[in-house]
Formats: C-alpha cells, sequence, structure tokens
C-alpha cells in the first residue's frame, strides 16, 4: 500500500477552527456551569468572527483537500460568509432572550457554533458523502435546538416534528444519492459531473435527481416538503426560529445550487422541471396561505416559505446570472429576516412574549421607531423599490427572463412570480396598516438588549440604503457564481 | 480442513437453535440472552470466513450495545409478555404463510441471482500484500476518508450534547453521593465524646 499524502489543512481552516473552538467552549461550560452562558455566548460569537476573518483571508481561489471531498472556493465563501453572519445574530438574539426567559443555559451558542460547522460543511462538500455528514450535523444541532425549551409542550413538539420529518427527508436524500451513486460510481461531484454527462441519462439518474431535490426541499422547506415549517417557527423559542429562518435557509439553498449546477450541471433539463414546480407551489403557497395568519411568527414561517420560491427562480434560470441573482436574493434575505425577528423579539408585555398579529396595532404611537423600522422590512419584503427586497426579486426575475430564451417555461414562472408577489404584498402591508392605522393596543416593554436595537439599526439602515452601495454585494456575488458555473 | 467444516457446523447450528429460542424462550430476559449467543456464533462464522473485522463489529456493536439495551428496555419496562402471548395458535396458519412466501421468494431470489458475466471483484480477495482486511479499512479511514471519519465525530458529539441538554434535569431533594465530601469528614464531624459522671444515668 503505497504511503498517503497528508492532506492540505489550510481550506479547511476555518471549519477546524470551529470544530476546535466548539469543543473548547463546551469544555468551558460543562467546568463552569450555566453561569457563564453570557461569556460563552461571545466567545462563540469572537469565535465565528474569526472563523469569517479566515474565510475571507482564504480568498476566492478554488482549493480543493481531503482527497476531493472538501473545496473551497468564491461560491463556499460568500455563502459561509452569509452563514457565519446569520449565526453570529442568532447568538446575540438569543443570549439577551434566553435570560429573560429563564432559559440561559450555555448549551445554546455551542449548539450553533456546531450547526454552523456543519452548514460551512455543506456548502463546501464536494462528495456526496461529504454532503451527507455536513447536512446531518447542522440537522441534528437544529433538532435539539428546536426542542430547546423542554419544559413547554409547543417547543418539545416542534423538536419531535423536526427531527421526525428531517430524518424522513435525510432517508430520501440518501436513497437518491445512492442511486446516483450505483449509476455512476462514484460519489464525488466532479467524477459525477464526468460520468453522469450531458444527454440523455439513465431513468434511474432520473430518479436519484428526483430524490435528492426532494430531500433537499425539505431542508429549505419548499412546498410540497414545507409541512413542517410553520409548526416548527411558531413552536421553537424565537431566537431559534430567527436562527432557523435565516442560516440553514443560506446553506441548504447555497447546497442545493452546489448540487443542481456541479455534478448535476449537465443534466439542467432533467431538474428545471422539478425547480420549476417547487418553485411556483412555495411562491403561491406562500402568497395565500398567509393571509390568514394571525401569529406572526406563523406568517414569517409562511413568508420564508415564499422567499424561497423567488430564490429557486434563478436556480431554475441555470446560468451564472441565476445563480448570482439567488445569491444577492439570500444575502438580502438575510438582513430583511434577521431584523424583522428581532423585531418580534422586542414584543412584550410584561416579561411575557406575545406573538399576535393584532398586538402591534398602534405601534406607530407607542415605539415609532420600532415601527419605522418594521415598515421598512414589510415593504422590502414586499418587493417595493427603492427598498432591498426589490432588488432581490428583480435580479433573480431578469436571470429568468435572459434564460426564457432558451427555454419559454421560464416566462410562464417569472409571471407567476410577480403576481403571487403582489398577492404576497396584501399581508405585508397589512401589518403596516394595523400598526399605523389602528388604535393602539398595551404597548410593549420598554426594556431591549442593545445587541438587539443595534441588529435592528443595521438591518433596517442595510435595507433602506442597499440601493446607493449596490456593487460590493453584487460582484462578490457575481465572482461567487463564477466560480459555480465554469465556462 | 476438517476441523473448519466442524467449526463451521457447530457455529450454525448454534446459531439457528438460539435464533429459535428467542422466539420461544417463555421469559424474556431469556430470549435477549439467546439473542446474544446468536450473536456470538454470527460474529464465530465471519471470522471463518475470513471476515475478522465484521465479527469484532458484531460483538462490540450487537452484544456490547444493541443487546444491552435490549436488556435494559426488557428489565425496566413491565411488559406483560403472557398476555402478548395469547392468541398465538389462532394467528399461527396465517402467520406461517406469510412466512412461507417470504421463504420462497428468498429461494427464488437468490436462486437465479448470479454475477454480471465479466465483472471483476475491485479488490482481490485475500488482499494483497498480506495484510489483513482490519488493516486494509484502518489505513483507508485513517488516511483518505479522515474528513468524513472527523465529520462522523461531530455528529456523534453534538448527538451526545442533545441528548444531554434534551433530559438531563437537576431536581431538588436528591441525595448525591459526594466522594470529596465523604473523604473530607473527619472523625470530630461526627462524633462528640462526652463525659458521663457514672450514676446519672446520661
Amino acid at each position: 500500500m503505497t504511503p498517503v499524502p497528508f492532506p492540505d489543512l489550510l481550506p479547511a481552516l476555518p471549519e477546524i477552527l470551529l470544530a476546535v473552538g466548539g469543543m473548547a467552549l463546551l469544555m468551558f461550560g460543562v467546568f463552569t456551569g450555566d453561569r457563564s452562558s453570557r461569556p460563552i455566548a461571545w466567545l462563540a460569537v469572537l469565535l465565528m468572527l474569526v472563523a469569517g476573518a479566515l474565510v475571507a483571508f482564504g480568498g476566492g481561489a478554488e482549493r480543493v483537500t481531503f482527497f476531493g471531498a472538501f473545496v473551497s472556493d468564491a461560491f463556499s465563501s460568500f455563502a459561509k460568509m452569509l452563514i457565519l453572519l446569520g449565526s453570529i445574530i442568532a447568538v446575540l438574539l438569543g443570549a439577551d432572550q434566553n435570560e429573560r426567559d429563564g432559559q440561559a443555559r450555555f448549551e445554546y451558542p455551542v449548539l450553533i457554533v456546531f450547526a454552523t460547522l456543519g452548514m460551512m460543511m455543506m456548502v463546501s462538500a464536494s462528495d456526496l458523502i461529504a454532503l451527507y455528514l455536513g447536512l446531518e450535523l447542522q440537522s441534528l444541532a437544529l433538532y435539539v435546538l428546536a426542542a430547546f425549551r423542554r419544559e413547554t409542550v409547543r417547543s418539545t413538539e416542534a423538536g419531535l416534528k423536526y427531527f421526525v420529518l428531517g430524518a424522513l427527508s435525510s432517508c430520501m436524500l440518501l436513497y437518491g444519492a445512492s442511486l446516483l451513486y450505483g449509476f455512476a460510481g462514484t460519489t464525488d461531484f466532479a467524477g459525477l459531473a464526468t460520468t453522469l454527462g450531458t444527454g440523455e441519462p439513465a431513468i434511474g439518474v432520473v430518479f436519484g435527481i428526483v430524490f435528492l431535490a426532494a430531500g433537499l426541499a425539505f431542508k429549505v422547506s419548499a412546498v410540497p416538503f414545507h409541512m413542517w415549517t410553520p409548526d416548527v417557527y411558531e413552536g421553537a423559542p424565537t431566537p431559534v426560529t430567527a436562527f432557523f429562518a435565516i442560516a440553514p435557509k443560506v446553506a441548504a439553498v447555497a447546497l442545493l445550487l452546489r448540487v443542481m449546477m456541479e455534478p448535476l450541471g449537465g443534466l439542467v433539463d432533467q431538474w428545471r422541471q422539478i425547480i420549476i414546480f417547487i418553485s411556483i407551489g412555495s411562491m403561491v403557497l406562500g402568497a395565500f396561505a398567509a393571509i390568514n395568519q394571525t401569529n406572526i411568527k406563523r406568517l414569517m414561517a409562511y413568508s420564508s416559505i415564499g422567499h424561497v420560491g423567488y430564490a429557486m427562480v434563478g436556480l431554475a434560470a441555470g446560468t451564472a446570472a441565476g445563480v448570482r441573482g439567488v445569491l444577492i436574493y439570500m444575502a438580502i434575505y438575510l438582513f430583511m429576516t434577521a431584523g424583522t425577528f428581532a423585531i418580534i423579539l422586542c414584543m412584550r408585555q410584561k416579561d411575557r412574549m406575545v406573538e399576535g398579529i393584532a398586538d402591534l396595532a398602534g405601534l406607530s404611537r407607542t415605539r415609532p421607531m420600532l415601527a419605522l423600522a418594521l415598515a421598512i422590512f414589510m415593504f422590502s419584503m414586499a418587493g417595493i423599490p427603492p427598498l432591498s427586497g426589490f432588488f432581490g426579486k428583480l435580479y433573480v426575475f431578469l436571470a429568468a427572463i435572459e434564460a426564457a430564451r432558451d427555454y419559454p417555461a421560464l416566462y410562464t414562472l417569472a409571471i407567476v412570480g410577480v403576481l403571487s408577489s403582489v398577492v404576497g404584498a396584501f399581508y405585508y402591508l397589512r401589518i403596516v396598516k394595523i400598526m399605523y392605522f389602528d388604535e393602539p393596543a398595551e404597548g410593549f416593554d420598554r426594556s431591549v438588549a442593545g445587541e438587539v436595537k443595534a441588529i435592528i439599526g443595521v438591518s433596517a439602515v442595510v435595507t433602506m440604503f442597499f440601493f446607493l452601495f449596490p456593487a460590493p454585494l453584487l460582484s462578490a456575488a457575481a465572482t461567487a457564481a463564477a466560480a459555480l458555473v465554469k465556462g | 480442513m476438517i476441523v473448519q467444516t466442524l467449526a463451521f457446523y457447530l457455529f450454525a447450528g448454534l446459531t439457528v437453535a438460539s435464533a429459535f429460542m428467542v422466539i420461544a424462550a417463555r421469559n424474556p430476559v431469556h430470549s435477549v440472552l439467546f439473542l446474544i449467543l446468536a450473536f456470538v456464533n454470527a460474529a464465530g462464522l465471519f471470522v471463518l470466513l475470513g471476515a475478522e473485522f465484521l465479527a469484532m463489529m458484531l460483538v462490540v456493536v450487537y452484544v456490547g450495545a444493541v443487546a444491552v439495551l435490549f436488556l435494559f428496555v426488557v428489565m425496566m419496562l413491565d411488559i406483560n409478555f403472557a398476555e402478548l402471548r395469547q392468541g398465538v395458535l389462532q394467528y399461527l396458519p396465517i402467520g406461517g404463510l406469510v412466512g412461507l412466501i417470504l421463504l420462497v421468494e428468498l429461494v427464488f431470489v437468490v436462486g437465479v441471482w448470479v454475477a454480471a458475466p465479466g465483472t471483476t471483484p475491485v479488490a482481490p480477495v485475500p488482499l494483497e500484500g498480506g495484510i489483513s482486511n482490519t488493516e486494509a479499512l484502518g489505513r483507508l479511514l485513517f488516511t483518505k476518508y479522515v474528513y468524513f471519519f472527523q465529520a462522523a465525530g461531530m455528529i456523534l458529539l453534538v448527538a451526545m450534547i442533545g441528548a444531554i441538554v434534551l433530559t438531563l434535569r437537576s431536581r431538588e431533594g436528591v441525595r448525591r453521593q459526594s466522594i470529596s465530601e465523604q473523604n473530607a469528614r473527619q472523625r470530630r464531624d461526627t462524633l462528640e465524646i462526652r463525659k458521663v459522671q457514672s450514676g446519672t444515668g446520661g
């Protein structure tokens, strides 16, 4: 047996740092107990900031290591930056909230660090086994986080539901992966791309793609695999819901992009119909099902289903411009969602969380700044120019229209998208109407932690003034997309 | 050769016999113990095949973990097995029929199964260079697949953390053993010597 060279660890340095740092934080927490949950939260934030700096330092050059299982390129760096940002926000939102609920436990930031590690492994996966292991690492941490408030029925129900359905989706994903492996004889993405090639694939390969797409669609909560989303979003503790809505979604969308564009890139005609179907389904369901909601967390769940639908429009285009649109969309979505959930965390009356949309009535008079920020996020989610949400939708629809010359079904997709965003605007604007024109209800508690205020402020500013400085995000997304779609 | 054949019949016979006893034993604890016996004999069969790694895994995973888990469940849950057994004779015909159909299907599947002509095994058996398959697996696992190995380790760690987060609770009013406290105890903390005048009666 020939000796095997030691793998190059540098491309995976941020992941290694997170793994080692997460374990160190775990040990620290075990020996000092729950009273150190605050310092551990801040250390976790610091850890993820350093990891982010390492990702940024790593640059965009494509580096493959661990014998082809792990790739670090501009695309994965872009996604990792978004994931780390989302995780930092979740740790900050959770540290304060858990303390108020008497749930200050040090495992919260530790589990988020491990979930982040799993997500970064997902977006860097260049092998079906690496893909599955990363996905499972993040999912397992998320199941636990969903059931984090174990003494409440809703939280445990959310955790159990998420676990059972998540396990089912993992089965489907594994089945699809095994079919692809069986027909291609390799799990390596590059090998899959050459073996599967272009042209007409075997029927088993098509089955494999369908199952793989179904498993991943579950993770991004796209229709028809969205059923868990409203219940889990409603039942999980609010900071955890915020985390679910931001980081794992970005990671899963990035993973879906990589799987569809890299190993299955030649078979775009096979998977495009699937993506178009789940995209239309998600957009329409997100628009119509949210209308009747009275709970704001459920509303955000349907809203996030809709947003995934819009992002999938870019993937359905199957071009570099489409991938760029999806990445821009996810970056903008991250800020809007983070800000909205930070505001939901401020919805406390007499030290008790309230989640009803009606509780927002007359917020403009009791808390004008909060109402203004929420109005900005709602207008942006509805896609009203010049707010950032408009540009997110603009780039994916533009990409779809460009690609529609070769594939006319994309015109239908774009039209359905625009129409459903008009329907969706109804419930976003209803919140604005309730805040500004309804008689004031009981106001919210005024004690808001500094971190939460900062997150609301920064997100609102980014969402509001994105149109003034769009260039950095646009060029970064373009570089990332070019790394994924070669040639 | 004759020794190997004898060993095969010994292991195989014991496996089948103990597997039968698993479903026939009246006491569920005996069932689990027979299950362990079946696993150990199956491990012996693997050794005869030259798959010593699988044999070790069977003992470590199935005997060491799964069977002990079964034993715990059987002992901790108060299941009335006598009640479960009622009506066995009533369901015997249909159960036997289902079993027979499955057996016939198995015979058909295995009977017609042939490797596609022209296929060659990826690795020769036994492996080149005289290394055992445990060593070969270890070399692969810790070199080419080290990333997957470590990732799987992280997943198990998260599973452990999760189990503790969701179930461990510190209850009030539980008397816990504190070894350091016990060791630090001095005689004067617990014993008080009093001089008692004789005749006063304490």
